[in-house]
């Protein structure tokens, strides 16, 4: 066998063992943490290698009854979780878009005095330590009286979201054909007409995965969320409540059921549409 | 309406370069007062909190704009015990996490490169540690690891193998050959979670690269007689430096920088105290924003100064191989 032979013999079989490999290592936990999420915790704790539930166990739903109920009712009380993480992941969502699409829009197509300053300040404070502003903030907004509101927390995960959504858009409003846009000025558009009526109809896919990822930002952050509502019960996020169901009083399997809750939003919108989202996280590349 | 305007009066309007820059500023001004307010305002502001004594139990009191700057926050947190172990943790956190995801993402990228069934269904399932929310998987691993009931000690104990707290154990002595070897165990698997959450950002970005590439080239390397290994270490790789570099530099800046994995993993403890778990400890646990302040432009400074010297050092490089 020459060395070419035995290359391609070795390297066709470490492919599939790689496959594998990464299958497993990424699908496991998440059979993982589903199995134990419905799982009793009595019969965990006789066996631990059987993570898998019962057909029973699955439809009782016991677990997440008691996660999703009030607390007075005795449950964990995670509807209005659920409800405050939808409230400030879709206005961070809905605000960050439309600044970064004018935003975005100004720092690649127009031509203005201080159009580089701009664009260097917006990449610099991508690259910027959260933990750096965490403290100034949390002063800040002590003394303003916005720490334990929801609207503080939005105004923070709007200033972590812009300049990344800023970053992405503005890199794919550059690979818009400026001759669509000049055509359509000579034909008579105001600057605003050419945005409306070409570039964001152009720039859709683009628009929608930007979206889907402050979104997915918002929803997932933990340390503002700790730092800014950890003290009113009633604004927690869902990153908060989960946080709350890791004590040595609560069953795992509660804080699992509240693991899967926070993950199946995220997992759903995922594959909804997950082609523009591979291709804007390549593009653009997300803070994480 | 901008046809009728153009209508009026010759000396009034506006060029279409001056409308243009106009509309410009009118664009970009909301994203940009919210980055000054919100960003560039609070980072030049922590500064300055970093030479005041504030506490938060005085935050109503206190004269944020008094110049009674003193170095006492510096002096406290580095006078600490265990700060520069604190920093050592960070470099070899950052450093090792960085390397080890972007290793197991070049893998990953090679290994779907080219078409097979059920690859885009591969490829959606391998983003899912980056996009799960941290808290839902920190948890998980450290119920897996759990060394009571976690699966992965389950395994263990079948294989024979003594169970391992991995998250709670600070080292674990390795006698070979007479001599010992202490390995950090809880910083490993920390390092390890590191790598297993982030390499699909990793993956992405190099995946695109490897896609990019014109096959020309590789096809004339195998026509040559270049097998796979040398097709990938003289054709491929040559190709990927300028790809891996930026990557290693994003990736060392937000592990380095990244709070919530190793909190919510160990909470600091067991020799996995990272600065910036240090830094909210200042901060909620001792209640002092001054010191607080201090330690987070250390991490500022000792950013830049890597970043710094990983220019000079790649611009180098580039020269020599130019």
């Amino acid at each position: 066998m020459t060395r070419d032979e035995f290359e391609n013999r070795f390297f066709g079989i470490l492919k599939w063992v790689s496959v594998v490999f990464f299958v497993v290592i990424t699908v496991f936990p998440l059979i993982y943490m589903i199995g134990l999420s419905f799982k009793p915790i009595s019969e965990l704790l006789k066996d631990p290698a059987s993570f898998l539930p019962t057909w029973s166990d699955i439809t009782s739903l016991d677990t997440y009854r008691e996660v999703l109920r009030p607390v007075e009712d005795g449950g964990q009380g995670f509807t209005t979780f659920i409800k405050n993480s939808f409230i400030v992941a879709v206005a961070t969502m809905i605000i960050t878009t439309g600044l970064a699409i004018l935003g975005a829009y100004a720092i690649a197509r127009l031509r203005f005095r201080g159009s580089k300053v701009v664009t260097g300040m917006i990449l610099l404070v991508y690259l910027f330590p959260a933990v750096v502003l965490a403290i100034p903030l949390f002063v800040l907004f002590s003394k303003l009286s916005l720490r334990d509101s929801l609207f503080g927390l939005i105004i923070v995960y709007l200033a972590q979201t812009l300049p990344v959504a800023l970053y992405m858009l503005r890199s794919y409003f550059q690979t818009v054909p400026i001759s669509l846009e000049e055509a359509g000025l000579i034909d008579g558009l105001s600057r605003g007409g050419v945005i409306r009526r070409i570039t964001l109809p152009l720039s859709a896919p683009a628009i929608a995965s930007v979206a889907l990822y402050v979104f997915m930002i918002a929803w997932n952050e933990f340390l503002f969320a700790l730092l800014f509502v950890v003290e009113q019960r009633e604004l927690w996020t869902l990153s908060l409540g989960v946080n709350q169901l890791n004590s040595t009083e609560v069953p795992l399997t509660l804080l699992m059921a509240g693991s899967v809750i926070i993950t199946v939003p995220v997992i759903i919108l995922f594959f909804v549409a997950e082609r523009f989202l591979t291709e804007g996280l390549a593009a653009g590349g997300v803070k994480g | 309406m901008s046809s009728d305007t153009r209508l009026a009066s010759k000396k009034k309007i506006p060029t279409l370069a001056q409308r243009e820059a106009r509309l410009g500023w009118l664009l970009v001004t909301p994203a940009v007062i919210i980055v000054l307010v919100l960003v560039v305002f609070p980072v030049v502001w922590n500064i300055m909190l970093s030479f005041q004594r504030v506490l938060v139990r005085d935050l109503q009191t206190v004269n944020f704009l008094s110049l009674d700057l003193s170095l006492g926050n510096y002096k406290r947190v580095v006078g600490v015990r265990d700060f520069w172990e604190t920093l050592r943790t960070t470099l070899a956190y950052a450093f090792f996490g960085t390397i080890l995801s972007i290793a197991m993402g070049m893998w990953a990228a090679l290994v779907v490169k080219k078409a097979f069934i059920g690859r885009s269904a591969v490829r959606g399932l391998m983003l899912f540690p980056y996009i799960a929310p941290v808290i839902a998987v920190t948890f998980l691993w450290r119920i897996m690891l759990n060394p009571q009931f976690g699966i992965v000690n389950e395994w263990l104990d079948a294989a024979g193998v003594e169970r391992i707290d991995f998250l709670g154990r600070r080292s674990f002595e390795l006698g070979i050959f007479g001599w010992t070897l202490t390995l950090p165990v809880a910083l490993t698997s920390v390092i390890i979670f590191e790598g297993w959450r982030y390499f699909p950002f990793a993956f992405l970005f190099l995946l695109a690269r490897l896609q990019a590439m014109p096959a020309e080239l590789e096809e004339a390397a195998m026509v040559d007689g270049a097998t796979i290994s040398q097709r990938f270490r003289y054709v491929t790789m040559p190709q990927m430096r300028g790809v891996l570099s930026v990557l290693f530099l994003l990736r060392f800046i937000w592990t380095f920088n990244k709070f919530d994995d190793v909190y919510l993993l160990t909470g600091g403890s067991a020799g996995t105290e990272v600065i910036t778990v240090k830094i909210v400890d200042w901060l909620r646990g001792r209640s002092d924003i001054g010191s607080a302040a201090a330690l987070s432009i250390i991490l500022a400074v000792v950013l830049l100064v890597l970043l710094a010297i990983y220019f000079k050092w790649f611009y180098e490089e580039e020269g020599d191989g130019a």
